[in-house]
């Protein structure tokens, strides 16, 4: 089955909902909790990631009965070194971003551990696409 | 937990079906079916919220009544806190456990010193352990209830640690033994704010039996309380806790007793939710504990209570000041030991989620899809005339076979105006039978003349 989220960007108080929405539909498949939570923390820091840097995105997502496929694209400012990115407590975002409680540098890091497949493609000026997979 | 007893029931001679419960109830545990509400026993967390939305007064605690006490030669009452924000004008800790013992008791004892206890256990707890952050308390059931139903995830995260009122309850029989009463002889009583207390001492979490023999609600008592409180005599020392114990009644009294700075007090089912959803996560890592409290204010709002929240917030900070200027020859003379009480609790918690949509997950897929197609054709306003709380709940009971479209008001409508439209249609292209300007009617005379 498939799914689609418009991710809004900066707002913050309304950045999870798509992962939350997600959340309930995988509680309603009777997919193990361990499970969930893995997706959940992978695609809430894609998630914000999204509507911190690129001005939100869309989200879609493909669920069989062997996985979940999460795909984020944004058209935001991309990411130069991936590598870098990847690094824990590497953070770009600004101070007032800081200030919320966000942009400690652990999205992408905390997206890797979580996920059973990590993709991250960027391309600086064009926009940045996440390609989470998590086994069920 | 299918045999989980529920602490909510009720009454359906006074059940008109509204739509008053199942709108607020906060896991849509409740529909309304033949005209009655029907609670899901699967999904109620037993927070009470429809018992006090309810305007027929058609739900109830499953408390017991009085004259339960009678069964047990010894009995001790376990008032909890939340009881000495209930009365006007009365801030004296004694008057009101006084009060409360000669309505039959031998003995009263305070649940607000079990909390005492087990905030030290838990202060020795959560420097002791480094485990899973942040821990959430299990002081109230119902959310210990929605987290094995909704947060199975965050078991792990539950402070292994008994509630006050068991550990109460534990230092009581211990006690009441020791002054050579038989185990079986003791009954002892809590005086509940909550209903979900009522299923917790048949269900208690993390041990095997309660030490709890029975719930009495606040409310049933209030009245001969009060009576008895005009004109006390002879009031007795009975005050043990401190005010860090009372505290627990209200939000935030039971994380400011913790002294940890870095903790969330949240109260309100809803905001629980909220809470648990970000911990779920991984958003709330950095924090150390998190009290969360089913009832809008804690304990002092629970369904069970006679005062309203907020203001029995202020007249707990009333009897809390009192309490302070209270001079050691006012306590009671041999304060209950809790030595020997194991704080820690014995059975792991189980998680309970709610039931799947179908064993096999291509099946859940497809069953999710068709809940998906069928809300898509509903007007989605949430009215609750079809039983179920919204539109989305409703087209998951169609697939589940717990409802028909037709419940649906709105589709009713539509088919009864297509249905109509097509009898117009057919009754345009019927042949002519009878003379067109006089229908036909049926003539009395010739039905006696067949018969």
């Amino acid at each position: 089955m498939r799914l689609h989220y418009d991710v809004s960007g900066g707002e913050f108080l309304r950045a999870g909902e798509a992962s939350s929405s997600l959340k309930k539909v995988l509680k309603q498949l009777g997919v193990s909790s361990d499970v969930i939570r893995k997706i959940a923390i992978a695609m809430y820091e894609a998630e914000i990631n999204m509507v911190i840097h690129a001005n939100g995105g869309v989200v879609d997502v493909d669920i069989d009965s062997e996985a979940v496929r999460i795909k984020l694209e944004d058209t935001g400012p991309g990411i130069p070194d991936i590598a870098l990115a990847m690094t824990e407590g590497y953070s770009t975002a600004s101070d007032e971003v800081r200030d919320l409680g966000f942009g400690a540098g652990m999205g992408l890091p905390n997206m890797k551990k979580n996920a059973d497949f990590l993709n991250v493609m960027s391309e600086v000026g064009k926009g940045t696409t996440v390609e989470i997979k998590v086994n069920l | 937990m299918g045999d989980f007893v529920h602490s909510v029931e009720l009454d359906k001679e006074k059940c008109i079906g509204c739509t008053d419960c199942i709108k607020r109830c906060p896991t849509e545990a409740i529909r309304v079916r033949n005209g009655k509400a029907v609670i899901s026993g699967e999904k109620c967390i037993d927070c009470g919220l429809c018992i006090k939305v309810c305007r027929q007064r058609a739900k109830k605690a499953t408390t017991q009544n009085m004259s339960i006490i009678r069964r047990y030669p010894y009995k001790v009452a376990l008032p909890a806190p939340s009881l000495y924000a209930q009365f006007k004008n009365l801030s004296n800790v004694n008057v009101i456990l006084t009060a409360l013992k000669r309505l039959g008791f031998d003995d009263v004892c305070e649940v607000a010193s079990g909390a005492q206890m087990v905030t030290e256990a838990t202060k020795k707890y959560i420097s002791e352990n480094t485990g899973a952050r942040p821990l959430v308390s299990s002081a109230c059931p119902a959310v210990v209830r929605l987290i094995v139903m909704r947060f199975p995830s965050l078991i792990e995260n539950i402070l292994p640690i008994i509630a006050p009122v068991e550990a109460s309850a534990a230092a009581v029989r211990e006690y009441v033994m020791s002054l050579g009463v038989p185990r079986d002889d003791i009954g002892i009583f809590f005086i509940s704010p909550c209903a979900a207390k009522c299923s917790y001492a048949i269900n208690p979490i993390g041990s095997e039996r309660s030490d709890i023999d029975g719930v009495i609600s606040m409310q049933d008592i209030f009245m001969s309380m009060r009576n008895g409180i005009n004109g006390l005599t002879d009031v007795e020392k009975l005050a043990q806790s401190g005010v860090t114990g009372v505290d627990w009644a209200a939000a935030g009294g039971e994380s400011s007793g913790l002294a940890i700075e870095n903790a969330i007090a949240v109260d309100g089912v809803e905001n629980v939710i909220q809470v648990l959803e970000e911990v779920e996560n991984g958003q709330l890592q950095d924090v150390d504990y998190i009290e969360g409290l089913a009832c809008t204010g804690g304990c002092i709002g629970g369904p069970l209570t006679v005062t309203n929240s907020f203001v029995a917030r202020n007249r707990l900070r009333r009897v809390q000041r009192e309490m302070r200027g209270m001079s050691p020859e006012e306590r009671r003379p041999l304060p209950l030991s809790f030595k020997h009480v194991d704080f820690f609790m014995r059975k792991k918690i189980e998680p309970a989620p709610a039931p799947k949509l179908d064993e096999d997950m291509t099946a859940a897929i497809g069953k999710l899809e068709k809940i998906n197609r069928i809300y898509a054709e509903l007007p989605c306003i949430d009215c609750g005339s079809c039983g179920s709380p919204t539109c989305r709940a409703f087209a998951e009971d169609i697939v589940r076979g717990q409802a028909n479209i037709e419940d649906c008001i709105f589709m009713l409508r539509n088919r009864v105006r297509y249905l109509a439209e097509e009898m117009l249609d057919l009754s345009a292209k019927l042949p002519q039978t009878f003379s067109q300007s006089a229908p036909f009617v049926a003539q009395p005379a010739v039905r006696q003349a067949k018969r």
